[in-house]
């Protein structure tokens, strides 16, 4: 025991008033969660550094700083929230819809294996097509206002819903069936017991990647044809050579991006606690 | 309830042709009778205990149950090799689950499992998922989910097969102890000579491919049935009456021959 102790002490050095064990597991592990934040930060830095100085040409790079202020004005004058407001309302009523029919669709396919052989080869061709290649067609048919627009999202959002949701069924151990039909489960309990508490693990996968989806086609159907949204104040940017409000609108689309994964994050840990501890358990 | 097996056959296609998994099986279950069905691997126990719950349907033969249903009492319950619980249920509500399906209230079919998990020792885990628990627990609790639901007929796969043996001890000892509280009619497979003897009143010994009944061996211990029962020479007598039925297949199936 003395020895180990002997040998602790040994490698440890001491820099000034710090003490530097680089042997410890600790100091490592402590790096490692500062790092990303840590190279974030320096690359801003260099970012700032190089754009006041001119090395990166200001007009299209602007600096962090500058991005910042743009930013902060854009919220005070209303331009953010109204903007911002555009785009999140269609992304939620979008999303409301097609990641609902995604999601019944996709357990109904899971669950059924007739369904599923009617509908796989439908899906497996229409999956692959670019919405935002159909959003032409999609304004034919209904129309140059908002109700386009909410369309292409809800299909943005349906494919990714309906794949993880009949993942998740058709994941689930057949012996779960075979309990439900030996204890004489309904229809009804064997869906809300079984099918969807058991596929919820994907169902969130799938809402996150929904989410996502719809995001991408929110931002391209507002750079092509809307009068309000974060997609318009960045083609409007381009056009006017306001290369600040673009980066700010990137800025805040990420953040939107971090908050609903945060918030899909605690979702999946608060109804899902089975799930979740099985899998840190395998790790 | 008690129930007879006639002429039960089943066949299965597969890439090869036609396979015989039972045939001609004829057995009778008499009323609060634990039955054990021993056999090697692959002889067709599980598809048999699943005929018997209604969760596959029989080539041809059928079972005939020596009373009518009584409304709304579930038929069989079964009580799975493994996985059978619920991950994404508390303890309670899997114990419940049977209560459930039978149209009890929340309130009403909680009370009931946790009555029934306090009694056995389970009180500290009523809320806890099934993955806290260890794989012995597990089974209890399968176990107890199949009793609450008050079947006619208590149906068994292997429940022990994936424990280690101390832990298979004791819980044989429990569910018999359970079973002496709550007499059902019980089928229960199992590959374990031993534990069929030591279990069941009757042991049906079945031969594989095609499955069938070869032998019905009456067990003549008195009951309540206790650990020590396993060195009675009588028990030693059995097991090896048994064994040499098996043996040749178990043989014939590893192609290692004597």
């Amino acid at each position: 025991m003395a020895n180990l102790e002997h040998v602790g002490r040994r490698s440890t050095q001491r820099v000034g008033n710090f003490s530097l064990n680089m042997n410890q597991p600790g100091f490592w592990r402590r790096l490692e969660a500062w790092l990303p934040g840590l190279i974030i930060i320096l690359g801003l830095l260099l970012w700032e550094w190089f754009s006041r100085t001119g090395r990166l040409s200001p007009l299209f790079f602007p600096a962090p700083t500058t991005i910042l202020a743009s930013l902060y004005q854009m919220l005070l004058d209303g331009k953010l929230a109204l903007n911002l407001g555009a785009t999140v309302e269609r992304l939620a009523i979008g999303f409301a819809f097609g990641g609902l029919a995604g999601m019944l669709l996709g357990l109904a396919m899971g669950w059924s294996q007739r369904l599923r052989q009617v509908m796989d080869p439908l899906i497996a061709a229409i999956h692959p097509i670019p919405k935002i290649a159909i959003f032409p067609l999609i304004m034919i048919i209904f129309g140059i206002g908002e109700t386009s627009k909410i369309v292409a999202i809800s299909i943005a959002a349906f494919f990714p819903m309906l794949i993880n949701c009949m993942t998740g069924v058709r994941h689930l151990n057949p012996v779960f069936f075979e309990v439900t039909k030996n204890y004489r489960a309904s229809r009804w309990k064997t869906f809300s017991r079984v099918i969807v508490p058991g596929s919820l693990p994907l169902i969130l996968t799938g809402t996150r990647l929904a989410i996502n989806m719809a995001m991408v086609i929110a931002i391209a159907v507002e750079l092509l044809a809307a009068k309000e949204g974060l997609g318009v104040i960045i083609w409007f940017s381009w056009q006017t050579l306001r290369i600040e409000e673009l980066y700010a609108s990137l800025v805040v689309i990420a953040l939107l991006g971090i908050g609903v994964n945060l918030l899909l994050q605690f979702l999946s840990k608060r109804l899902t606690p089975w799930y979740n501890d099985q899998t840190d358990r395998q790790y | 309830m008690g129930f007879q097996c006639r002429a039960l056959c089943k066949t299965f296609t597969a890439r090869n042709g036609e396979v015989i998994a039972l045939q001609d099986v004829d057995f009778q279950v008499n009323e609060e009778e634990f039955v054990c069905i021993v056999g090697p691997s692959g002889c067709g126990k599980t598809t048999l205990l699943k005929i018997i719950a209604g969760l596959a349907q029989p080539s041809s033969g059928q079972i005939v149950y020596s009373e009518q249903p009584q409304n709304g009492q579930l038929h069989s319950a079964m009580v799975f090799q493994e996985q059978g619980l619920f991950p994404w249920m508390s303890v309670q509500d899997n114990v419940a689950f049977g209560l459930e399906t039978q149209g009890a209230q929340r309130s009403q079919r909680r009370q009931l499992a946790r009555d029934f998990l306090t009694k056995v020792g389970l009180a500290a885990f009523v809320n806890s998922y099934p993955h806290e628990l260890s794989g012995g627990m597990r089974q209890r609790v399968a176990i107890l989910r199949a009793f609450l639901a008050n079947p006619q007929i208590l149906l068994m796969d292997e429940p022990f097969g994936s424990l280690d043996s101390q832990t298979r001890l004791v819980m044989q000892e429990e569910l018999l102890r359970i079973w002496r509280e709550h007499r059902k009619t019980v089928v229960y497979v199992t590959h374990d000579i031993e534990e069929a003897i030591l279990l069941g009143d009757r042991v049906l010994v079945m031969s594989g491919r095609p499955g069938r009944i070869r032998q019905d061996i009456q067990i003549p211990f008195e009951r309540p049935r206790h650990l020590a029962n396993r060195d009675h020479p009588e028990v030693a007598e059995i097991r090896w009456q048994i064994w040499s039925m098996l043996e040749d297949e178990v043989r014939k199936e590893l192609g290692i021959l004597a």
